[in-house]
């Protein structure tokens, strides 16, 4: 098995693409799937310290992702349904061309 | 490394890398599945076989489903604009990578190799279940209120606007 320091790696690479995407692309959703990726390589950290901790019988990261994971489902869910309501009133998802604040 | 752990690192950083630079968003959606298929391979190998599977069927199942909704009603499968590489591109790659760099820098020089734990721990079904309804009975409350709370306002913003 592989140690910790490569796992905790790993998820850095993943967190530093998540941020680059939701960085550059103009796209509502792309922003959104960056997001995501940060949250998933958050969870992977919990689990890898979990795993290498002195007590895992605690379960304190397992439980601490099931709840992320719960919450990124309301996030994904609640910025989905803004994402069709700004394309329904701007006709775009390029969040450079949403200005207006007042409808 | 093991072998296995070399794989799916690889393929989760390829297919993230490909979700975030192409052009189409229907193939980023696809490579999107394969990164958070690749997260629940890692999961399991860490021993956390409930995760993984609540990652697989949250992440895999519903939210990339959203996600494609989402692209499909908003037009976004229309090939898009050529890319405009433009300032902000640069700056943005560039905070992403210094960011990176600190956290990489942080974990290199903290954390030693740390011996793992023995014996794989006891994360069966019955132990997670036990845990949620005796210890975090609160949270797993909030977060069913959450929840609930997410789909009502999902349904309400995404609902026809009133003309006036």
């Amino acid at each position: 098995m592989s140690s910790l320091p490569h796992y905790l790696l790993l998820s850095a690479m993943l967190f530093a693409i998540g941020l680059a995407g939701t960085l550059t692309r103009r796209n509502a959703i792309m922003m959104l799937i960056g997001i995501e990726l940060m949250l998933n390589a958050a969870n992977l950290n919990f689990i890898a310290f979990w795993r290498f901790s002195e007590h895992p019988e605690a379960l304190t990261g397992v439980m601490f992702v099931i709840f992320s994971i719960g919450i990124a489902a309301a996030e994904a869910a609640v910025g989905l349904a803004l994402i069709i309501a700004i394309y329904r009133h701007y006709k775009t998802t390029n969040l450079d061309e949403v200005r207006g604040l007042k409808g | 490394m093991t072998p296995s752990f070399t794989i799916l690192a690889f393929l989760i950083l390829a297919s993230a890398l490909a979700a975030m630079s192409l052009r189409n968003l229907v193939h980023c959606a696809l490579c999107l599945v394969v990164t958070f298929a690749g997260i629940a391979g890692l999961f399991l190998q860490l021993n956390a076989e409930f995760v993984g599977f609540a990652q697989i069927l949250v992440y895999v199942g519903a939210v990339m489903i959203l996600i494609v909704f989402a692209i499909l009603l908003t037009r976004g499968a229309e090939p898009a604009a050529p890319a405009a590489f433009t300032h902000s591109t640069w700056i943005g790659v560039a905070l992403a990578v210094v960011a990176f760099l600190t956290i990489a820098g942080a974990v290199v020089t903290s954390v030693g190799p740390t011996p793992l734990a023995a014996a794989a721990p006891d994360v069966s079904v019955r132990a997670i279940g036990v845990k949620l309804m005796h210890d975090h009975v609160l949270p797993l409350e909030a977060i069913g209120l959450l929840l609930t709370a997410a789909m009502i306002g999902a349904v309400i913003v995404a609902m026809e606007e009133k003309r006036k």
